[in-house]
């Protein structure tokens, strides 16, 4: 079952990308009207403009971990010809430099012996290492001398047996975790232990976890690559942006696995939101800087020893129980200003007053719209799973309804496009929210609103259909119903994502919070 | 095996401590394999440590000298704890020498006691780690459990 599930995904996610090419036949068919005009290199070059992406979607690959065996082996055969050294050694000192190949070259070019030196090996040309029996050796570690024994020494000439060696090194592996890094055993010598002579002492299960360890390193030390985050993949994905441009892409990637994740932050694909803001964001609400915000909402301070007071009932001359301060509940102003109109608060314009007043009603009115976002946000958040619940549901009855109505297994196939949308789509207007709540008010806003309101609307008629019961779902005219809505909403989407993204590269949103710098605090991201 | 493995090595090396050992360490007892007490004295003048005994243990696990023996300072009426910037009030050491980042199966207890007495030699300051109180006061790990932090290796 999971690998039909693995199947249907792949699918879906070209199904996102046929908007894209219609789109692009649409303004295709402008490009004609400047057919007869006789320079076609500037024609050829628009073509090659309208094959580009849309703006949200970056490049990316995906590596299996086969793939990323290759590429190290492509790497250390290269530094091998060109500075011949041995395999293991280029090995040892790409990943001493963080695979960055020109800048070993170059360097080893330069100075060989510092270089060696730095990375841990050694400068003789002596031959490979191999298990020996040298006549009177003893071993430093277990004090075994017998004749016959089997022992090893790196280019070092530090001498142990083979039995004390396989010890530690199983130790660093099993134990440590170490690959990359384990010198030899000897005090003070740095000398790193390479791949051939690994093999050559240890067991076949100890080896494969060297090289799995080793391969981890490959794709942490890089920084274009980085592993899928869902549970039990073991791709890694390639991508080029740089740590400092995440403010202006939000480089979304998505695995072979099926799972869509930010290459920014490996958190789930948060579209149109960039990396900060969520964090930003998720920060927010994780905090309990709102139940200081409910709190500053829902009660009041006295005037005069700020004690926090919250009104359940009875008339407005309120007396502080800690300073017996008097005050009016209403306007905050002394009581003793209220003269003789006493019940009827009316003195509003009192200077004591308005200030009070003020701060009671900003901290209000950002909470309400604190609130505002985080329930759409929370709600798209839950629907999403409830789709997801819904589809599993319907996709047993499809299989029961297969077997009475004859449809094909295909034929019911449009009913996971759309769960998919619907979770796609929710996924993105669920960060929307979030996005809306630190943008700052201009006219571009008005667009952005207007489309989430699209795709809300879209999204919620295709929710309200899939929903219906199975005898309906049944029927072609509902399916070819949900199959137009699907594509409709996968199209809204696109839009949505193709305007923010948009925007975003060409930095014309602006936020009401700093989102490069961190000092900031996402608690108090209220408008001024 | 592994067992054996360290106790092929501690016998030999029990052997050649009971014969020799440098000046100011004596080996107290090594009753079994797993547990040694050694005697180290500060032998020049340094004011700190003048006049005084301590008391090391050392416990070996069955995959010693792959991995470092735990070493401690214990406390008798006659056997204080020495005062050291990187020993704590407990015993506790913090030596590199100690972790396994900086252990080497080469070492053994005679060269780990000699670098804790020249740790004590080159010393002159009269002061406990930072944060000692609250260390001795909630630590429930054993000392190879603990994530020393070397932050100054000058002393």
């Amino acid at each position: 079952m999971d690998t039909d599930d693995d199947f249907m995904s792949n699918l879906s996610s070209e199904d996102d990308m046929l908007p894209d090419d219609s789109d692009n036949d649409v303004s295709g068919d402008e490009d004609f009207g400047f057919d007869d005009e006789p320079d076609t290199y500037i024609d050829s070059q628009k073509e090659i403009g309208h094959k580009k992406q849309p703006v949200y979607d970056i490049s990316f690959k995906v590596f299996r971990p086969a793939d990323i065996k290759k590429q190290q082996d492509e790497l250390i055969n290269e530094v091998n010809m060109i500075l011949t050294i041995s395999k293991e050694e280029a090995a040892i000192l790409l990943r001493h430099f963080r695979w960055n190949k020109e800048r070993l070259i170059e360097d080893y070019m330069d100075r060989p012996g510092q270089v060696l030196d730095a990375a841990g090996l050694a400068q003789s040309s002596a031959r490979p290492s191999k298990l020996q029996v040298v006549p009177g050796f003893a071993c430093d570690i277990c004090c075994e001398d017998g004749p016959g024994l089997q022992s090893f020494a790196l280019k070092c000439g530090h001498r142990y047996c083979a039995d004390c060696y396989r010890h530690y090194l199983s130790q660093k592996i099993r134990a440590e975790g170490e690959a990359a890094r384990i010198q030899c055993p000897s005090e003070g010598c740095n000398l790193i232990i390479d791949a051939r002579s690994l093999d050559l002492l240890v067991t076949a299960d100890l080896t494969e976890r060297y090289h799995e360890l080793l391969h981890r390193t490959y794709v942490e030390d890089k920084e274009t690559l980085k592993w899928c985050p869902a549970p039990d993949c073991k791709n890694a994905v390639e991508c080029a942006v740089k740590k400092k441009d995440l403010d202006k892409v939000v480089p979304t990637v998505s695995c072979a696995c099926g799972h869509r994740f930010c290459f920014g932050c490996i958190l789930n694909d948060h579209q149109p939101a960039p990396c900060e803001l969520v964090k930003k964001w998720l920060k927010k609400c994780a905090d309990d800087s709102e139940t200081a915000n409910w709190i500053s909402a829902n009660t009041k301070e006295c005037p005069k020893c700020n004690s926090t007071i919250e009104k359940n009932g009875g008339c407005n001359h309120m007396t502080c129980r800690k300073c017996k301060h008097e005050f009016c509940w209403m306007c905050m102003g002394l009581w003793s200003e209220h003269g003789t109109s006493w019940y009827n608060c009316n003195r509003f314009e009192e200077k004591s007053g308005t200030d009070a007043r003020d701060a009671q009603a900003r901290s209000r009115v950002s909470l309400e719209r604190y609130l505002h976002y985080y329930n759409r946000y929370a709600n798209h958040e839950q629907s999403a799973r409830l789709d997801k619940d819904i589809y599993h549901k319907t996709e047993k009855k499809m299989v029961q309804l297969q077997k009475e109505s004859g449809m094909s297994w295909i034929e019911v196939q449009y009913l996971n496009s759309a769960s998919q949308a619907l979770q796609t789509c929710r996924q993105t207007l669920m960060w929307t929210y979030a996005f809306a709540f630190y943008l700052a008010r201009n006219n571009l806003t008005e667009i952005f609103e207007d489309n989430q309101k699209d795709l809300e609307m879209a999204v919620e008629a295709l929710s309200e259909m899939f929903e219906r019961p199975i005898t309906e779902l049944a029927a072609p005219k509902l399916k070819v119903e949900i199959m137009d809505k699907t594509s409709y909403c996968n199209k809204r989407r696109v839009i949505l994502l193709e305007d923010t993204a948009q925007n975003l590269a060409e930095g014309r949103w602006t936020f009401n919070i700093e989102l490069t710098g961190s000092g900031t605090n996402g608690g108090s991201g209220t408008r001024r | 095996m592994p067992v054996q493995f360290a106790a092929k090595r501690l016998s030999k090396e029990l052997q050649k401590i009971s014969n020799s050992l440098p000046p100011g360490i004596m080996l107290v007892s090594a009753e079994d394999l797993e547990e040694w007490l050694l005697d180290i004295k500060v032998l020049d003048s340094n004011p700190l440590y003048l006049n005084e005994t301590y008391r090391l243990k050392f416990r070996f696990s069955s995959t010693y000298p792959i991995e470092p023996p735990e070493v401690v300072f214990v406390k008798l009426p006659d056997r204080p704890i020495p005062i050291h910037p990187h020993i704590y009030s407990n015993g506790i050491i913090c030596l590199d020498l100690l972790g396994a980042q900086g252990w080497s199966p080469v070492q053994n207890v005679e060269s780990i006691a000699m670098s804790l007495q020249s740790m004590l030699t080159g010393n002159s300051k009269n002061e406990r780690p930072q944060g000692d109180e609250e260390f001795v006061r909630g630590n429930r790990l054993r000392p190879r459990d603990i994530e020393f932090y070397y932050h100054d290796n000058d002393v």
